[in-house]
């Protein structure tokens, strides 16, 4: 089939790809970030010590900025739906509607008034509300992150409906939320938001440091970010493997793709690489290693693991994914998952070998640790094409393709806006960048204060401590 | 009691929330949106006041048009797919409108002085070209989403008028957050503006009877149209009384500073229901209803349970924060 360049399909699904793409990079930042500015808060409640409140009014900057890119690049979603995906509010809106619904209503709970009180009022509220905020703030996003993973995972794993007429009904709400997949899916979203997260305080704090910068805030930030890293990518792996377990079982076309299988056997070799061809349907240049992959899969050596050639039809008719782009994306991500272990924990040793030591960290390890920064949103975006691509030709698996949603709208005046919205991202994320560098810049001249006219003795001056109540708006 | 017997009347009790929520996003991000589109006349040292003014608020007041859009395509999915399909490039030109002028005000934040030009450039862009998109909606929905060349003449003029609209509650808002000379020029801003507003709102109601026939007979039968006369007679003392009003304004004792506020939202307020009341029961104009676009019952009498746990709150903490960032606009700070 000869498909136009105006393929209005084609372009819808890579402008709903650059947009969730774009949007996802920032809840995956204010998800966790939330929770370890509370932890920053907790800390500064519990001794008093300002170079903690320091670093929460760094961490709170990056804060406001990722959420309000995520804010902006949200809206979008709620009205994709409609622009282009009309069908698929048609045909399942009666399950995704009340899930959209707990979302938006999540979302707007926090963000009605936690988010002004915890960027600017500080100084307006007692210490209490403040931390009562930030708190509120960090259970928001994390309970927004719930109702998205679920609707998502029952895409991937529909249940507790039934078809009546073509249109989803809702029979078992229960069922619905606790999909097969939620749990593991869930999980994986919130390790990764929370390794983005270690990985970006540790690099921007690599970076203080690489600039000279030795204060005690950015050295509680420094430890916060790689001891977070260290202890949560072991967890993450786990949940992987776990998460992969599901995926077979629900989802094993999307597991063949992922492996770069072709046909069904056991003692299934672990492809490490190998460059897919789809249309001879055979790997060319394969490095593999032998049964490794029925090990890791089903937990036996002689565990049978699926081939993309079980889900051809008879007419020659293709219902697994595109193998290329799930293979190399799954790959993607778990080599960034082992360069995150190697990378944390060896921090990790460094700052607790050297830890009543200022040069805690070996030049080439800050180096680095600087570009690791990036690291989660690459395993993150990698993760989620794994999942998406891998879940095609379904939209919703079992009920709906992709192609049933798709609306009426021309392949040129779709062209027309994608490109606008892809203009218009890659200025705001090169922006983005350039404001936290500049952050981290600005407090490395600082010394770490937040303010050039602080004390000596570093850290902002925060008149009576956490408990003085509020003084009066000059 | 059973349940179903409540099923008759979730979707209007859905066009009711999701009215609301329309309404409460044009007042609230209708001044967040109007600040920024005086940025192009507000003198550079005015800039960081109007910011400071609107900064604590614009994340909540923006998600109002979230709630909004997620109310029609919760309860009316099919509608969301018809309406959002027929104004799909006014939707994206809106979308990055509201990208930019979003960031732009957390990139200004962390700004220096001599990059600050760039932000407040994004800023105004984002707030007009978020206005005009959505002015030009609305013209395109009063007369049914038609596309011909009348229909896009229109939509251009009301887009213009929204943006008035916007610009005039906007320096309403500066009146009664900002003093001094700032505080002036917004009486100056507010009454310009106010008075394209007029036109605008002239003009729609004008042209909504005329577009359609049911809704010509909706306003001008008898004994409707004696019922309903108060709607524009109201409409029109307000603009009168707030024209009247800025002539003394601002009061040395700044008395009366929320005056301009409270009478704008009034309009707007009266306005929106000259809408809602000509294009009931639809949703899609004349040509999907709110019971035909609704979705199964046993799915909104989920998302009702939900709203009206959350909605209160969300409304009490609102007033909260509103009085914790109450009186004159200060410097925004994060420690």
């Amino acid at each position: 089939m000869a498909e136009s360049a105006f393929d209005p399909f084609i372009l819808s699904r890579i402008q709903f790809a650059a947009n969730i793409s774009f949007h996802i990079l920032f809840p995956t930042i204010t998800i966790a970030l939330g929770w370890v500015l509370l932890y920053f808060k907790l800390q500064y409640n519990r001794s008093g010590d300002q170079a903690w409140m320091s670093a929460y009014f760094f961490w709170v900057k990056v804060f406001a900025l990722s959420f309000a890119m995520g804010v902006v690049s949200g809206i979008t979603m709620s009205f994709q739906f409609g622009t282009n995906w009309p069908g698929f509010m048609e045909t399942v809106g009666n399950v995704a509607g009340p899930l959209l619904a707990y979302e938006v209503l999540t979302a707007f709970f926090l963000e009605a008034v936690f988010v002004g009180i915890m960027l600017f009022g500080f100084r307006r509220v007692s210490n209490r509300v403040h931390t009562l905020a930030t708190f509120l703030v960090a259970f928001g996003t994390t309970m927004s992150a719930f109702w998205i993973l679920v609707l998502n995972s029952w895409m991937q794993t529909p249940a507790g409906f039934e078809m009546r007429d073509g249109v989803a009904h809702a029979t078992d709400w229960w069922a619905i939320v606790f999909n097969p997949s939620m749990p593991y899916r869930l999980a994986h979203m919130l390790l990764a938001s929370g390794l983005t997260v270690a990985f970006v305080i540790a690099g921007v704090s690599a970076l203080r440091y690489l600039l000279g910068d030795r204060s005690s805030p950015m050295r509680k930030a420094l430890n916060t970010g790689v001891a977070l890293g260290a202890i949560l990518i072991p967890i993450q792996i786990f949940a992987g493997d776990l998460h992969g377990l599901n995926t077979l079982e629900h989802q094993p076309a999307k597991i063949a793709a992922m492996e770069g299988h072709w046909e069904t056997k056991s003692r299934a070799p672990l492809i490490l690489f190998a460059l897919p061809d789809e249309d001879t349907r055979e790997n060319n240049l394969e490095i593999a290693i032998p049964g490794l992959a029925s090990l890791i899969l089903t937990h036996s050596l002689d565990g049978e693991v699926p081939g993309l050639n079980d889900f051809v039809l008879e007419d020659g008719t293709v219902k697994h994914p595109p193998v290329v782009p799930v293979f190399f994306a799954f790959r993607i991500m778990v080599g960034i998952g082992v360069l995150m272990l190697l990378v944390s924990w060896t921090a990790s040793w460094f700052l607790w070998r050297r830890r009543a030591s200022e040069e805690a960290l070996p030049r080439w390890l800050a180096l680095g640790l600087v570009p690791m920064a990036l690291s989660g949103w690459v395993a993150t975006l990698s993760g989620w094409y794994v999942t998406e691509i891998g879940r095609q030709p379904w939209l919703v698996t079992g009920v709906m393709t992709t192609k049933d949603a798709l609306g009426p709208v021309a392949g040129g005046m779709v062209l027309s806006t994608l490109l606008a919205y892809l203009a218009v991202y890659v200025l705001l994320l090169g922006a983005y960048m350039f404001v936290i560098v500049r952050l981290a810049i600005k407090a490395a001249r600082a010394g770490g204060t937040e303010r050039p006219d602080a004390g000596p003795a570093g850290g902002t001056a925060i008149p009576g401590g956490p408990d003085a109540m509020p003084q009066p708006a000059e | 009691m059973d349940i179903s017997l409540l099923y008759p009347y979730l979707p209007v009790v859905f066009a009711a929330l999701m009215g609301i929520a329309i309404l409460v996003y044009v007042v609230l991000d209708g001044f967040d949106l109007g600040v920024g589109i005086l940025f192009a006349v507000a003198p550079a040292g005015d800039r960081d006041r109007m910011i400071a003014s609107i900064g604590p608020f614009w994340d909540a007041n923006e998600t109002w048009l979230v709630l909004a859009i997620g109310i029609l395509l919760v309860a009316f999915p099919i509608a969301h797919g018809q309406i959002l399909t027929a104004l799909y490039l006014p939707v994206a030109i809106m979308l990055i409108g509201l990208i930019a002028r979003g960031v732009a005000f957390e990139f200004r934040a962390k700004a220096n002085d001599d990059e600050k030009w760039l932000w407040n450039r994004v800023f105004f862009a984002g707030s007009l070209v978020t206005a005009l998109s959505q002015g030009y909606m609305l013209g395109a929905y009063v007369l049914g989403l038609r596309s011909d060349v009348i229909a896009v003449q229109f939509g251009l003029v009301v887009a213009l008028c929204l943006t008035a609209g916007y610009a005039a509650i906007g320096a309403a808002w500066l009146i009664y957050k900002t003093e001094g000379d700032l505080q002036k020029r917004a009486v100056g801003w507010m009454q310009r503006a106010l008075l394209l507003a007029l036109v605008g709102m002239i003009i729609i109601s004008l042209a909504t009877p005329f577009a359609s026939p049911r809704i010509f007979y909706r306003w001008f039968s008898v004994p409707e149209i004696l019922a309903l006369a108060p709607l524009p007679l109201m409409t029109g003392f307000l603009f009168a009384f707030l024209f009247w009003q800025l002539a003394f304004l601002p009061d040395r004792n700044d008395r009366f500073s929320l005056v301009p506020f409270i009478g704008m939202t009034g309009i707007m307020v009266l306005g929106f229901a000259g809408l809602a009341y000509s294009f009931y029961p639809y949703v899609v104009p004349e040509k999907t209803t709110i019971y035909e676009a609704a979705a199964a019952p046993e799915s909104l009498i989920i998302v009702l349970a939900g709203a009206l746990v959350v909605i209160p709150v969300i409304v009490a903490y609102s007033i909260f924060a509103y009085r914790v960032f109450g009186g004159k606009a200060t410097e925004l700070r994060y420690d």
